[in-house]
């Protein structure tokens, strides 16, 4: 086994070099083209047009009675653009909804294509061996002329994205705004459904019917957790989609009964799901650990506020509370609680002695800007949107963890520097403040 | 008329009426993706559960793909919600990615799987009357009808208890919940039963004629019912037809017949399309329909 990966690798065999070539112009074309289909919420437009091909490609096969990939592919062609303005018309013109639209045309073009293929089967025109690969792709079944086609077509479209990025770009985020600044929008989409079809008849031979969806749509949904700009998700998603071309080529050529599309499919979304789990920002894994950062950061400064709170009631700040007085003024599981405690006093702004707390100097001075933050509001709200002071404090309680000194100081300023909040507490002034008033 | 081909409009006929009636809440729930996605996944399942039991037998059939696909049904939700990722590409990665597995399942273990992936794509309708079971001893007639005809009837009975939760999630989901209606719960047993009604249709007749009988016939009764239950009459009655008249269609051509039922509801449904922008064209505001049902 280890010994044919590196056959593969060492790339001797010049039928190595086809497949391989074949299998990563199409990864990757696929890839960047699917990513406007993607942004359009379309994503399963591949997979209805590559169900639409088919019968095109028995209707080709049985007036010609060829298999020259380009009479194929010129049937496909045909009945994929037709499939194409069935399912716009659909969406368009009748009440008829997108996804019943994609699933109408997919069932029943496909019907049409197995209809005919079993006939062919039947009639036993000998020349229709392996028309049934195009479900599932077979990238032994691939010659040097057909790598040539596909290559060139694949290019063709790599071409396209790069020369016709701006235009593309604008309909896929704005079609209205597009439309007022003069553009063709109607020539573009065209041109943008063109190069799916194109890709999509392309693939046949090597990912089949099926699969074809995949290779359009998952290299770019994975690509997307990776970045927030166009271009980069274009160039990311082409990278993924020719990964996995080279990949299925690779377990196509270790075991050649296994079908290509399949593999490619599963190397995509094996990209996919470490994209969905590991990317920076977007992942899910980023994202829980930027929720959890987030929660155990409310959780302090609730109860520093609590406890400020309640020196304040006490009019001395120095008074020790345990966990049981502070749970009397802010509902909270006590575990939730004591861990809160435990992170506050490692940040050295609560001390503990006997199971009781107080605050320390630097503690009192975040306590104090976390309540000067929430009364702040409190009282931004009451005055300048004038929502009653009985509803102001749920919403304060949430934005005092997120304000900023720069947001501090517009308060401040909005508000002309106040003394207390709607309720009638003391709005705490910063230490530097404090000096100044004296 | 010879007694298997009686067997297989008996057997088209249940895969119409279960695929139908339960597809025409798929449609209005804006879910008909998701038929085709179940479709093609409970692939997946068949093949593991006879790799892992080796059995033929239809209740670990119905078990694993059952299971499959609501997999399936979860797991894009699941991307969705917890993954950010848009609804429709939700669908389309999940199930690629089962079907792919199902694909590769089969190769490899193609010696040791009875299983022929074409086969379970188009179907062989054909065969399904050969495949007969016994009870008591006695033939009882093709394991199909038994199968499906159990199916139908459980889709029937689920459709006529929850008929009203069904219509409530299905037209206004924001006020079914408001009504206390678990929307969530039922969106499940929604799935449960695409999934129960794939499978059971999957092995005689092929994913395509499941997923042209869940959506073709249902959205063709969508262009011009005016209530629910007008629907979902003519979309049992379309699917019916396009299953007998398919079957005549196929044996003249010497097609698959699962293929020709399909293309027949295709048929139906370009006859009522045309209508529909006849009718369009004669009136300038046509009724729209959930307004109607509502």
């Amino acid at each position: 086994m280890l010994e044919l990966f590196f056959e593969f690798w060492r790339l001797n065999d010049p039928n190595v070099v086809w497949v391989l070539t074949g299998s990563v112009l199409l990864g990757s074309s696929a890839g960047a083209i699917g990513c406007f289909a993607f942004l359009r919420k379309r994503s399963l437009t591949g997979d209805a047009l590559a169900h639409a091909a088919l019968p095109g490609v028995t209707t080709a096969f049985l007036l010609f009675h060829s298999r020259d990939p380009l009479v194929l592919g010129a049937g496909a062609l045909v009945s994929c653009f037709i499939g194409y303005f069935v399912i716009e018309h659909l969406i368009k013109r009748t009440i008829v909804k997108e996804d019943s639209a994609f699933a109408i045309v997919l069932s029943l073009f496909f019907a049409v294509g197995i209809f005919q293929l079993t006939r062919i089967q039947k009639t036993g025109i000998a020349s229709q061996a392996g028309l049934d690969k195009m479900l599932f792709g077979q990238a032994a079944g691939m010659v040097r002329d057909d790598v040539k086609i596909l290559g060139a077509v694949a290019l063709g479209l790599l071409l396209f994205v790069i020369l016709s990025f701006r235009q593309l770009k604008s309909i896929s985020f704005d079609r209205q705004f597009s439309q007022t600044t003069g553009l063709p929008v109607a020539f573009f989409e065209m041109l943008l459904a063109l190069s799916l079809v194109l890709s999509v008849v392309i693939g046949l031979q090597l990912v089949g019917v099926v699969l074809m969806a995949a290779v359009l749509l998952t290299p770019a949904a994975a690509a997307r957790y990776w970045t927030n700009n166009l271009a980069a998700m274009v160039l990311i998603s082409g990278i993924f989609g020719g990964l996995a071309g080279a990949f299925g080529a690779n377990v196509s050529y270790l075991a050649p009964r296994m079908p290509t599309g399949p593999w490619m499919v599963m190397g995509v979304s094996a990209v996919f799901l470490i994209s969905l789990l590991f990317a920076p920002d977007r992942g899910l894994l980023a994202r829980i650990k930027r929720q959890n950062r987030l929660s155990r950061k409310v959780h302090e400064e609730n109860i520093l506020r609590t406890m400020y709170k309640i020196g304040e009631n006490a009019g001395d700040f120095s008074i020790p509370v345990d966990t049981g007085t502070l749970l009397s003024y802010r509902n909270m599981a006590l575990q939730q609680m004591e861990a809160a405690l435990r992170r506050l006093r490692r940040k050295g702004l609560v001390e503990i002695s006997e199971g009781r707390f107080t605050l320390t100097a630097s503690g009192l001075e975040r306590a104090k800007e976390v309540t000067r933050f929430h009364r702040l509001w409190e009282l931004y709200l009451s005055k300048r949107i004038q929502i009653a002071p009985d509803h102001v404090h749920d919403e304060a309680e949430e934005i005092e963890h997120i304000l900023t000194p720069d947001l501090e100081a517009l308060l401040l300023q909005e508000l002309g520097s106040p003394i207390e909040d709607p309720h009638g507490r003391v709005i705490p002034k910063a230490a530097a403040a404090e000096g100044e008033h004296k | 008329m010879i007694e298997s081909e009686i067997w297989i409009l008996i057997i088209a006929s249940l895969v119409a009426i279960s695929c139908a009636s339960i597809g025409v809440f798929l449609v209005l729930r804006k879910m008909s993706m998701l038929g085709d996605a179940i479709s093609h996944s409970v692939l997946f399942g068949i093949a593991a559960a006879f790799l892992l039991t080796s059995s033929r037998s239809t209740a670990v059939m119905l078990i694993g793909a059952g299971a499959v696909g609501l997999l399936t049904a979860y797991l894009a939700s699941a991307l969705n919600r917890y993954g950010k990722l848009q609804e429709d590409a939700s669908i389309g990665v999940t199930f690629t990615w089962l079907f792919a597995l199902g694909v590769i399942l089969i190769s490899a273990f193609a010696d040791r799987v009875d299983l022929d992936q074409e086969c379970v794509l188009y179907g062989e309708i054909a065969f399904a009357p050969l495949d007969t079971i016994e009870i008591l001893g006695k033939d009882a007639g093709p394991r199909a009808v038994w199968m499906l005809g159990f199916v139908t009837l459980a889709n029937l009975i689920f459709i006529l208890m929850g008929y009203r939760n069904l219509k409530a999630i299905s037209f206004d989901p924001v006020l079914a919940s408001s009504l206390g209606i678990n929307v969530a719960l039922w969106h499940y047993l929604l799935m449960s039963f695409v999934s129960l009604t794939t499978v059971a249709s999957f092995e005689s007749v092929g994913a395509i004629l499941v997923v042209a009988m869940l959506v073709v016939p249902a959205n063709t009764a969508y262009l011009f019912a005016r209530s629910l239950v007008g629907m979902l009459s003519w979309a049992i009655f379309l699917a019916l037809l396009s299953a007998v008249t398919g079957f005549f269609l196929a044996s003249y051509f010497e097609a698959s017949i699962s293929a020709a039922m399909a293309m027949m509801s295709g048929v139906f449904f370009v006859i009522a399309l045309l209508s529909y922008h006849l009718k369009a064209l004669k009136s300038v505001r046509p009724m729209s329909f959930p307004s109607a049902v509502r």
